[in-house]
């Protein structure tokens, strides 16, 4: 038991893909201007991650190693194509403000990582488990992102306004505003890291 | 002709793929350690843009809109890139090594560069005639190109420049790539 909960954790946390493995960013910047594109793109994302995780470990026995990357690609994009469609009939509002970046969910680096580094190899719950903290753990982090983002930058919280008009800072709904708050997110990840691992050393 | 400068010039500098719209930032972190690198990887990602949209472009107009497969574009293209890098790197390996073993190393990565995908979907969902997806395509990569021999000249400086214990490693770099991205809002002005 404890062994799976670890697996699932791992994602949160230690070896998050946002904050301490960087891959999968540019998604991650683009859309977080308000909290609702950072839920929306989160939740495509964890539903691509989990069912292509979940496929490729069924048949990974079936699939020849010298072509996997292909069939990889092939499962990603017939997901992906799923959230697409799903996206631009239900939320079309949503759908249309993430533009180019549903179909950039394909070439995400954190899905093909997972896919090549973890579930080719593990079983499906353990797959289903990595997924799940894997997608929650970049979730977590975009949702963090936007809410600074939109608060600062259009001074208002999932979309009620809070600060008047004279203390908003555009800077922060424009593109250098999503690279600085994400680069003072990765330096308190990593001194919170630190700090954990010094611990852990003195015990 | 005119119209064409225009779409170059927007596609390179007022919305640079990578500063203004946070494409393709894994190499940009990952590939900008120093110039050389960094040039190595401009000049894959230019020549794959450019052949990958020629192709699917026409694919796009005269096999899945007559076909009435369009919700199978997602799909095609990724094949098409995919299967597009990994001629080119047959190509390359067999006729011109040269250039191979200055550019090889980075064609096998381009396939995951989001960069390609995008200038590929953009160039359907915005209209654009073939002659200015060509454009299109060259101006989003010299942009790409631009951004990342920057920030690697940027990377160069960093290392001997004092930085506060706190943003060591990684963090300066965004902050530096704010900086820069700031600059490029000064770009906004430039086509009415």
């Amino acid at each position: 038991m404890n062994k799976y909960f670890k697996l699932f954790t791992n994602g949160l946390l230690k070896e998050n893909p946002l904050l301490v493995i960087m891959i999968g960013l540019c998604s991650s910047l683009a859309v977080t201007t308000n909290i609702w594109n950072g839920i929306g793109m989160g939740l495509a994302m964890t539903f691509v991650l989990l069912m292509s995780e979940i496929m490729i470990s069924g048949f990974r026995k079936l699939i020849p190693n010298s072509i996997r990357i292909p069939v990889f690609i092939i499962i990603i994009a017939a997901f992906t194509t799923i959230v697409d469609l799903v996206m631009k009939a239900y939320t079309p509002a949503l759908s249309k403000a993430m533009g180019v970046f549903i179909p950039l969910i394909v070439v995400n680096c954190i899905i093909m990582g997972r896919v090549e580094s973890f579930s080719y190899k593990r079983t499906v719950p353990e797959s289903i488990l990595d997924a799940l903290g894997m997608g929650l753990g970049y979730t977590w982090v975009l949702c963090v992102i936007s809410i600074i983002r939109e608060f600062l930058g259009a001074g208002s919280f999932f979309g009620m306004v809070i600060l008047p008009e004279q203390y908003r800072v555009g800077f922060f709904s424009q593109s250098p505003g999503g690279f600085f708050v994400f680069g003072m997110l990765i330096a308190i990840a990593f001194a919170i890291n630190k700090a954990i691992e010094g611990r852990g050393g003195a015990k | 002709m005119n119209d064409l400068v225009k779409i170059f010039l927007s596609a390179m500098l007022i919305e640079n793929v990578v500063l203004m719209r946070f494409i393709a930032l894994c190499p940009f972190i990952g590939m900008s350690t120093d110039v050389k690198k960094s040039t190595g990887m401009s000049a894959a990602v230019l020549f794959v843009t450019v052949l990958a949209t020629a192709v699917t472009y026409p694919l796009y107009k005269f096999v899945l809109i007559p076909m009435n497969l369009q919700f199978l574009q997602i799909l095609t293209f990724i094949l098409v890139i995919a299967a597009l890098v990994q001629l080119v790197e047959f190509y390359l390996k067999k006729s011109a090594p040269a250039l191979y073993s200055s550019m090889g190393v980075y064609l096998t990565l381009i396939t995951t560069n989001c960069a390609i995908l995008a200038v590929t979907f953009d160039v359907i969902a915005k209209g654009y005639t073939f002659a200015q997806s060509m454009t299109y395509a060259v101006g989003v990569a010299t942009g790409f190109a631009l951004a990342l021999v920057l920030l690697a000249g940027i990377r160069e400086r960093i290392k001997t420049a004092p930085i506060p214990a706190f943003l060591k490693g990684t963090p300066i770099l965004f902050v530096a790539a704010a900086l820069l991205a700031m600059s490029f809002g000064g770009f906004a002005g430039l086509i009415k």
